[in-house]
């Protein structure tokens, strides 16, 4: 099975406390660290550990500018095949239909079986994955938490709903899906993986390139634009407690009486 | 002002909670809306699921069709396409089926999208403006959206409030001969429903959660300690049944267990709302080292510190004082 996942790199949120800037119309990206969008890591291994089963090859896939080539090369040195950097200075200031539009173009440049995508990035949308299929008339599952294939033509999945229940579907081959984490366990990079990459070509490809309609994408297609970041005030907010350890731990004991936890 | 339609979903006869919430969203945006309400199903089911609308809608469709008596997403767009009025605003909560649903939509409508609105801030000429949230909470946006080509919003459950407005109780439409015959490419099979697991956390008076703050699976024994020593049960965040660390069982949020216990004590927990929509009216007592992570905005007393050093003396002193639990 040829399969494409579509990654992206993102501040990792559990490295970093993301703060607004002094201009407080973007976030403090100095000496943040980036990492893999961690959805998009266990979208990798998914793809690796079916191509194990099934034979193939796993692609991934970025659109952004040299400094996102990094997460393709870590993808490589998990195990995936290729790598391919979508960059170009019309792609930024792309709504998600525009990202979705890029990758499309990418997709019909090649033959893919299926295509995954984390469930949602940074940002929190959600959104690139469901588009992708709809532009290219494939069927789409979110929160997609197990993959088996049955046969040549379709697959078995499980989608995470509500309260902790499983859907099963069957989907027909090509797909896309967006792949929820938890779904398996991603294996481990080390050094030594990065290092056995370190010189692999990651091809870049931009508007000419994928043959790209440029009004299409870019600032002046996008219908949804961020205008600011913004703190909002807080509601009540907690009642911080500013006391030693001890009187803190005093005070949530009390607490728990208090509120009915103890007797 | 655009068209604005609401899809409902159902379950059993019954229109989803967030009916309310959808129609106080809409007239956020236009507060002289007629709304649309969009119900789909099959059998009598359906017919309930209308009926127990809110009266805020003042028209309401039905789409019937035996192939979505189960909601599919691929089939339900499909129909959504062809009986949603030109340049119309849809709005759909940002749910797992919102989720499935709605960015395709966007595609198909030509209209534009912006998922999970947790605010919204009006109309000016052909620009919505709306607030949405990134980094899982740590920061807000506002966000321009052209809606002169129609616009699909992913509405965030529990964000928007009921409003009052006059009464309207619309007529049901059926729409199915509009939709015409339905395929998909994808089929339901069947639900498997949640693992009951060793502990249920619906059932206790204090929980002790852990999230990633507990840093590996080691550490779990620190919360468990203090559970077992204040008679609660331990419960955690999505990072840390991703990790394996503790059973899906253990989840608080929307994909896990929603609970309801009088205090919930947040560790090392960041606030990620689809885990705030997992706790129902408990006092929260949050402790993390952020003092920005979205969780202090929504406990009732917080505080900040290492819960690997202070879990392990909360303990101590509630084994000194010889807590008593309740059942």
């Amino acid at each position: 099975m040829e399969i494409l996942v579509c990654a992206k790199r993102v501040p990792d949120t559990s490295e970093n406390e993301i703060q607004l800037n002094e201009a407080g119309n973007d976030i403090e990206r100095d000496d943040l660290v980036y990492s893999i969008n961690e959805a998009d890591n266990y979208a990798v291994e998914e793809a690796l550990q079916i191509v194990a089963k099934t034979g193939g090859k796993v692609t991934v896939v970025t659109v952004g500018g040299e400094e996102d080539e990094e997460v393709v090369r870590r993808e490589m040195a998990m195990g995936a095949s290729h790598g391919v950097l979508l960059s170009d200075e019309g792609f930024s200031g792309s709504d998600g239909r525009g990202i979705a539009t890029i990758l499309k173009a990418f997709v019909q440049k090649g033959t893919y079986d299926l295509i995954l995508t984390g469930v949602q990035a940074d940002d929190g949308a959600a959104q690139v994955g469901g588009m992708l299929a709809a532009m290219l008339d494939y069927p789409f599952a979110s929160l997609v938490t197990s993959i088996e294939v049955p046969d040549a033509k379709k697959l078995k999945i499980s989608r995470e709903i509500e309260g902790g229940a499983r859907e099963v579907s069957e989907i027909d081959l090509p797909c896309v899906l967006s792949i929820q984490t938890g779904i398996n366990e991603p294996r481990y990079v080390g050094m030594r993986g990065i290092r056995a990459v370190a010189s692999v070509p990651i091809p870049t490809m931009g508007t000419a390139e994928l043959g790209l309609d440029g009004a299409k994408i870019g600032p002046a297609a996008a219908k949804v634009v961020r205008l600011d970041y913004f703190v909002p005030e807080l509601g009540k907010g907690a009642e911080i407690l500013h006391g030693s350890r001890e009187e803190n731990i005093d005070k949530i004991l009390e607490l728990l009486e208090a509120k009915g936890g103890l007797r | 002002m655009p068209q604005i339609c609401i899809y409902i979903a159902q379950k059993n006869g019954v229109a989803d909670d967030c009916a309310t919430e959808l129609a106080a969203a809409a007239r956020k945006i236009d507060p002289a809306a007629s709304i649309i309400a969009i119900l789909s199903g099959f059998g009598p089911e359906l017919d309930a699921a209308c009926s127990s609308l809110p009266a805020a809608f003042s028209e309401i469709w039905k789409i019937v069709d035996k192939s979505i008596a189960y909601p599919n997403a691929e089939l339900i767009r499909k129909a959504l396409v062809k009986i949603v009025p030109q340049n119309s605003i849809v709005l759909l909560a940002h749910d797992h089926f919102g989720i499935d649903l709605a960015p395709g939509l966007s595609i198909k409508l030509a209209s534009a999208f912006v998922s999970d609105v947790v605010g919204i801030e009006g109309v000016a000429g052909r620009s919505l403006k709306l607030v949405r949230q990134e980094f899982g909470g740590q920061v807000s946006t506002h966000v321009q959206c052209d809606i002169s080509g129609g616009a699909v919003l992913t509405i965030r459950p529990g964000a928007f409030h009921a409003t009052e407005s006059v009464p309207v109780h619309g007529a049901a439409v059926e729409k199915s001969i509009e939709v015409g015959e339905l395929t998909a490419k994808r089929r339901y099979l069947e639900t498997i429903a949640a693992e009951a697991g060793d502990v249920d956390i619906t059932k206790h008076n204090v929980l002790i959660s852990v999230g990633r703050g507990i840093q590996e699976k080691d550490n779990i024994g620190i919360a468990e300690e203090l559970a077992e020593t204040l008679g609660a049960a331990v419960s955690c965040s999505r990072p840390v049944v991703d990790a394996k660390w503790m059973p899906k069982s253990r989840q608080v949020g929307s994909s896990g267990k929603t609970v309801k216990p009088k205090v919930y004590l947040a560790c090392g927990i960041s606030g990620a709302s689809q885990h705030l929509a997992g706790i129902k009216g408990s006092f929260i007592i949050a402790i993390n080292k952020n003092l920005k992570a979205p969780i202090f905005q929504v406990a009732d007393v917080g505080l900040v510190d290492d819960i690997l050093e202070f879990l392990p003396e909360l303990t101590n002193k509630a084994r000194e004082m010889h807590a008593v639990p309740s059942k």
